[in-house]
């Protein structure tokens, strides 16, 4: 970005006739600032349609994965929460409309519109990441993710539940909270000190990920201090209370016996045949449009500093100019990625 | 050009514009996302609301490029650079459209060999509880309770 | 032929500050903001990389003398026409005449003082050198062996590909930045800073195929920086966007791919057609035939090129619908480039033809051109293509039109430059013999492969059958080879020399009209003292001989446009 600015290289200034009325912005090939202004936005513009064509790629590899294999879309959109989508799209027009504001207050002159307007802009940057950051942990933790890890078990999942090996739900659920109540019973009842020998099948079970695990047993029959313990249980009922643990962990995020509305892909006997392709493509390309959002906000930072410093006045304020076209065009491909990702 | 003093630009959008520019721009968001909920099936036009939401998509991208993006002031052959862009992806689009629809749905007819093997895999960790349940030597299973536990935290 | 003192008389001040002289010390070069020096910069370096991908192809070459492959193993092999492959096309004729030639003369023939961005200019040169030391780096870390188009599966299984292919991907990529920059720069420039009276039918053709370039440049790259971005992600990480395992499409990555490859094929060939239309007008002395249908012709080609690119898939399970429509796109790039062809025949027809070794390159480009275009539409036949995809008509057939044209058509500018560059001029005759080796080496080197291919000899086969029959031509071919390695390194060793005892070059040595012929050789730091006055550059009627000058000058008999406007009549005469 900042080479597309061909401010002064002052050491030429002599060299040919028009050095007196040449400002310090204006490099030295130019003729006056329009001319440069004007070479400024046609550069920029044409860096602009590169970028058209940089997600124009990805757009392709969307709408032929789309249109061949319609249900993969349908089913995986819905794991995107809309709310945050529309949130995050509103975001973005209200800190393009600061940004073109800040270039009609520079037109004007008026410095102080400017840089309110500019970190107006830079607060709309990082909102929008902010609210990108809780969309992809999420995603992270439930393993919605790309490629082959999108097969392999979420380890904090909201959406995980432990299945028999029949895939019945409700029947291992319960099975599952019976278990650990004895177990439970059993942690509470055999404090370390009245503990007998330990019998053959047990494994020694001392701060473990399960007993150790933050808030790991919050239902209240269920919680136990683990500080201090060291368990001779039979390994049998260790394996339950470890599977019990994504069942805890669900039941800490919903109402008691009520079940998600979503099932996780994994356990989705109705999942289609690839359904980690729309997390590839939806990770890959709100991925490189974060990209240019983290690079907008450089550029806009920069900008902040050149206004504070005085670098700007109604008769140069180029690079907001430019910056702008650039953070719109950001604003642009959301436009598109927002229905074609949240509302399918 | 020579109104202005230094001739930087010859239009400046007023600010009032700005905002009536971003409040239709919202007030479309809100629409395509009701849009969205909308249930197209009885007209019997496939992909309806995909069309729909990419019309008002494009709308809101015109919207942006003439009024924030100055482009209605500007010269035209930006307007026609911005267009080509455009259309080349277009372009590409409709060219591999046409070509993969012929193709890709046979690429993969059910899972691949190396997603099953993942899928196995889990099978194996999610039976395994039960194979605990009813098994007699202990050692062996602690094993083999260990490494599927050790994949979840991958 | 001695240096001659009598030049000063007409350009006195010139010689002694110029764009070589202007500043001195390495920073000068390093940093500096100046196009000419930029322009240098890139020639030197892509020079470099011509010697080692060279170099490979020697190699390559020399595998292929007996049977059983000569002196490499076939990883070994592999790696060599990959490494060959990869960097003549990134690194040397991609960047080649736009980025060196195009960045020096550009902005002189525009009449501008340089081009609208020089530090983004001088960035791209560094980003052309970053993409070089990964490049460098591919080879240090277990090589690569894709061949240089990184088809999935090759460049995505972990299991069988090299180490050295994310490097190279890397390198790849920051190469296409460097040519992004450099198209939007010189867009920018003809655009904006054109100075008045330089419209657009008075551009020199060398600056329409630039422009056509740099379209192509500025649309089709960012195309490829995406696709590579996404190979290195999937080689990476695995997520299965090219792989059929996880739901991914192997000729998606082909129409990702080609959609730029293919434009860039013309990013090679566009700037070459704008030397040749140089070349043959100057050193026929004639006004250049059909000046809007060139300059028309090279946007077309432009147009067209975009789109062309399913031609390279009729074998990869393209389909049929598709396939045919592309086939009958590609047989229409035959006319503009025909158009091209005409009109070049059609300007040296009666005339004064001087039998330089710019001439010499530009005469040997029709010759090579026709027949690599013309095999071109064999290979987009769709019947035939099936029988010659992937032999070594398609390889003869594309180092006919890159090498033969593309890279030959970049030496003879250099040399037609040359004087302009360095200020010296080089032994012609030196030059002649060069270019002999040259085109017989190449001839022999290629037009052999046609027969190998047409007769099954596939591409990038370490090995061939011994009772084949193939053996004859892979002789015959490497021979070839070795003759033109001769011919650049005469070429190397005369053009060194002239920097050091070479006569110094007069103003205009050719006998060209384009404003660089106007300004001193070699050229000062800001191009122009004053603005010069912009005429009919292909009307070479008003400039004669001198003796004194040993160049062009303006005829004594025709008043020189000083303050008034060009002649009109001049304008009309086409």
């Amino acid at each position: 970005m900042s080479q597309i600015d061909a401010s002064a290289t002052h050491a030429h200034d002599h060299d040919h006739d028009h050095g007196d009325d040449h400002p310090a912005h204006l490099g030295h090939h130019w003729e006056n600032s329009k001319q440069q202004f004007e070479a400024g936005k046609l550069g920029m513009w044409l860096f602009l349609s590169t970028e058209i064509l940089l997600f124009g790629g990805l757009f392709v590899a969307y709408a032929v994965w789309r249109a061949n294999h319609p249900e993969i879309f349908k089913y995986g959109a819905q794991f995107l929460d809309t709310f945050w989508g529309g949130l995050n799209t509103c975001v973005l027009l209200t800190s393009s409309m600061t940004m073109a504001m800040a270039v009609t207050f520079a037109a004007r002159g008026k410095m102080v519109a400017v840089t309110i307007c500019l970190i107006l802009t830079l607060f709309g940057a990082a909102g929008f990441m902010v609210i990108k950051y809780i969309e992809y942990s999420h995603k992270i933790h439930e393993g919605l993710l790309p490629g082959i890890s999108f097969y392999e078990e979420p380890h904090a999942s909201h959406l995980w539940l432990p299945l028999d090996e029949l895939g019945h739900e409700e029947e291992a659920t319960e099975a599952l909270i019976a278990e650990q109540q004895s177990a439970a019973f059993a942690v509470e009842t055999q404090r370390e000190s009245e503990l007998p020998p330990p019998p053959a099948d047990a494994i020694v079970w001392t701060k473990s990920p399960a007993a150790t695990g933050p808030e790991g047993f919050t239902d209240s029959k269920l919680k136990i201090e683990t500080s201090e313990l060291r368990l001779f249980l039979p390994e049998s009922v260790v394996a339950k209370v470890e599977d019990a643990l994504p069942m805890l962990e669900y039941s800490e995020h919903h109402e008691a016996g009520e079940l998600p509305h979503l099932t996780h892909p994994l356990q989705d006997p109705e999942r289609p045949v690839n359904a980690q392709k729309f997390f590839t493509i939806y990770f890959m390309m709100t991925g490189l449009h974060g990209i240019h959002v983290i690079v907008g906000g450089i550029v806009i930072t920069w900008l902040i500093v050149l206004t504070l410093i005085g670098r700007f006045s109604r008769g140069y304020y180029t690079p907001i100019d430019l910056g702008g076209l650039y953070w719109h065009i950001v604003d642009v491909i959301w436009i598109f990625l927002f229905p074609l990702f949240y509302l399918i | 050009m020579g109104k202005h003093e230094h001739g930087a630009v010859d239009h400046i959008v007023p600010i009032r514009m700005l905002v009536g520019t971003c409040i239709v721009l919202l007030f479309l968001t809100a629409v395509t996302v009701w849009v969205a909920q909308l249930d197209f099936n009885i007209l019997n036009i496939p992909s309806m609301n995909l069309l729909v939401a990419l019309s008002v998509a494009s709308l809101k991208v015109f919207i942006v490029a003439m009024i924030f993006m100055h482009l209605r002031w500007d010269r035209s052959f930006i307007g026609f650079l911005f267009v080509v862009a455009c259309l080349l992806v277009f372009l590409f689009i409709g060219f591999a459209l046409v070509d993969t629809a012929e193709n890709e749905p046979d690429i993969i007819p059910g899972n691949s060999q190396q997603v099953q093997q993942q899928l196995d895999k889990l099978a194996v960790s999610a039976a395994d509880p039960a194979h605990s349940e009813g098994g007699a030597h202990g050692d062996d299973h602690g094993d083999a309770h260990a490494e599927p536990a050790d994949d979840g935290h991958h | 032929m001695t240096t001659l003192d009598t030049g000063h008389h007409e350009q006195p001040r010139l010689a002694k500050d110029n764009y070589l002289t202007h500043s001195s010390g390495l920073l000068s070069w390093l940093l500096t903001l100046d196009h000419k020096r930029i322009g240098l910069m890139y020639l030197v370096s892509v020079l470099g990389a011509f010697f080692m991908g060279g170099i490979f192809a020697l190699l390559v070459r020399t595998q292929l003398l007996t049977p059983e492959g000569t002196i490499m193993g076939q990883d070994e092999y592999n790696q060599a026409f990959t490494l060959h492959g990869a960097i003549m096309v990134f690194l040397v004729i991609i960047p080649s005449v736009p980025a060196s030639l195009g960045n020096f003369v550009l902005p002189i023939m525009l009449g501008a003082k340089d081009v609208a961005f020089p530090r983004l200019n001088l960035f791209s040169y560094y980003l052309w050198v970053i993409g070089a030391i990964f490049f460098v780096l591919a080879l240090f870390t277990g090589g690569l062996d894709t061949g240089w188009t990184f088809y999935t599966p090759y460049s995505t299984d972990t299991n069988s590909a090299m180490g050295g292919v994310i490097p190279a991907l890397t390198a790849v990529f920051i190469l296409g930045f460097s040519s992004i920059f450099t198209g939007m720069n010189f867009l920018t420039t003809i655009h904006r800073l054109r100075p008045p009276g330089m419209t657009w039918f008075r551009m020199p053709l060398f600056l329409w195929s630039i422009y056509a370039t740099a379209v192509i440049q500025v649309l089709a790259t960012p195309v490829l920086g995406i696709t590579l971005a996404l190979l290195i992600i999937e080689r990476a990480f695995g997520i299965g966007i090219f792989n059929p395992a996880l739901g991914g499409d192997p000729v998606l990555y082909q129409h990702f791919f080609w959609f730029y490859s293919h434009p860039a094929v013309y990013i090679m060939i566009l700037p070459a057609m704008g030397i040749i239309s140089e070349l043959i007008a100057v050193h026929s002395h004639r006004h250049i035939f059909g000046y809007k249908f060139i300059a028309w012709s090279s946007i077309a080609i432009a147009v067209f090129s975009f789109l062309v690119w399913g031609h390279h898939m009729f074998t990869s399970g393209q389909s049929a619908l598709v396939t045919v429509i592309f086939s009958a796109i590609t047989f229409s790039v035959a006319i503009p480039s025909a158009v091209k062809i005409f009109n070049w025949l059609a300007t040296m027809y009666k005339g004064h033809i001087s039998w330089n070794t710019p001439m010499l390159y530009g005469m040997g480009f029709l010759f090579i051109f026709t027949i690599g275009g013309l095999t071109g539409l064999h290979l987009g036949t769709l019947a035939t293509d099936i029988h010659l995809h992937d032999t070594y008509f398609v390889v003869a057939h594309f180092h006919y039109v890159m090498m033969g044209s593309a890279l030959l058509a970049f030496i003879g500018g250099i040399h037609h430059w040359w004087p302009k560059m360095t200020g010296r001029m080089y032994n012609e005759n030196a030059g002649r013999v060069a270019w002999c080796l040259v085109f017989v080496g190449f001839n022999v080197t290629f037009l052999t492969q046609f027969m190998l291919g047409s007769q099954g000899m596939p591409r990038r086969y370490a090995t061939y059958p011994a009772d084949a029959g193939f053996q004859i031509y892979h002789i015959i071919s490497t021979y070839g080879s070795y003759v033109m390695a001769c011919g650049f390194f005469l070429t190397a060793i005369y053009l060194v020399l002239s920097l050091f005892n070479g006569r110094r070059a007069p103003t205009n040595p050719w006998g060209g009209r384009s404003l660089e012929w106007q300004c001193s050789s070699p050229p000062p730091h800001d191009n122009f003292s004053e603005q010069p006055t912009v005429g009919d550059c292909y009307d070479f009627t008003v400039l004669e001989w001198s003796e004194k000058e040993q160049g062009y000058v303006w005829r004594s008999d025709v008043p020189h446009p000083g303050s008034e406007a060009d002649q009109p009549t001049s304008e009309g005469s086409h």
